[in-house]
């Protein structure tokens, strides 16, 4: 319980942080305490591999894509004030369904089913695999392809028309 | 002391999708915009495998393994509509971007 509410805690806490920071700099670093407190909880829920994947992936990978992109353009801080009206009056009716969805669903949700744990061989890496390779071998390939097409598409659109990219300074 | 059970990984799942939500709403920096989608993904990620441990049930680790390399995909690529937008118009606010919307 206590591990659990306080990775609860840092990830909440460290979301808010992201949305709310002007400097995304700031942003991307308490993205990566959001993304290491769940996969913290990955580990409390029997996915070891998850939380591993989470690290490598997003931390290591996804995140330092952002951080490079963010050096790169040398973005700055986000001017205070500015913006839509109707853009903020849009976020606040939007955090005010969540909340009472989650108050509703407080009210719904007594009574509710306690976890069984997975055993240890359910657990181990072996299951996992055998599922991801046969069951479910066809949506796999297709994520690769997915992934290759992704990256035609970034080095499409990040490279500029027409000429080479050894040519700009950016 | 009080058990964590699943309902405790749904509510946290669920506040990360909140905040998220309204990251993607409310800031005009379009890094920013991106992030938050990767928080909802998150938390969608939670939502899975809080499941896959209840039921027992090892599909919904398959699920998030798929969501993780799905969200890797549209990260490279916002972050490469990001670099041409940015080229197009020196700054990564998205407010200027409306061109498309009639």
């Amino acid at each position: 319980m206590a591990v659990f509410a306080l990775f609860a805690f840092l990830a909440v806490a460290s979301a808010m942080v992201v949305v709310t920071h002007r400097n995304p700099v700031y942003s991307v670093m308490s993205l990566v305490v959001t993304l290491i407190s769940l996969a913290v909880m990955f580990v409390l829920l029997g996915a070891p591999f998850l939380a591993a994947l989470q690290v490598l992936v997003y931390t290591g990978a996804i995140l330092v894509l952002f951080l490079f992109v963010i050096m790169l353009l040398n973005i700055e801080r986000e001017a205070p004030g500015g913006g839509h009206k109707l853009q903020k009056l849009g976020a606040a009716l939007a955090a005010l369904v969540f909340a009472g969805l989650l108050a509703t669903w407080f009210v719904a949700a007594q009574g509710a089913v306690e976890p069984v744990p997975l055993d240890a061989e359910a657990v181990a890496l072996v299951p996992l695999a055998r599922h991801l390779f046969s069951t479910y071998l066809l949506p796999f390939e297709i994520v690769g392809v997915l992934l290759l097409a992704a990256v035609i598409a970034a080095t499409a659109l990040a490279r500029r028309g027409g000429t080479s990219v050894g040519e700009d300074e950016a | 002391m009080l058990e964590v059970g699943t309902t405790h990984y749904l509510v946290l799942s669920f506040l990360l999708f909140a905040i998220g939500v309204v990251g993607i709403l409310a800031r005009r920096n379009m890094i920013t915009v991106l992030m938050s989608i990767e928080l909802v993904l998150n938390s969608v990620n939670i939502n899975f495998i809080a499941f896959s441990y209840q039921l027992g049930d090892l599909t919904g680790q398959i699920f998030a393994i798929f969501t993780i390399a799905v969200a890797a995909g549209e990260a490279a690529v916002g972050l490469g509509i990001l670099l041409a937008l940015y080229r197009l118009r020196e700054t990564t606010q998205l407010d200027g971007a409306t061109e498309m919307s009639g």
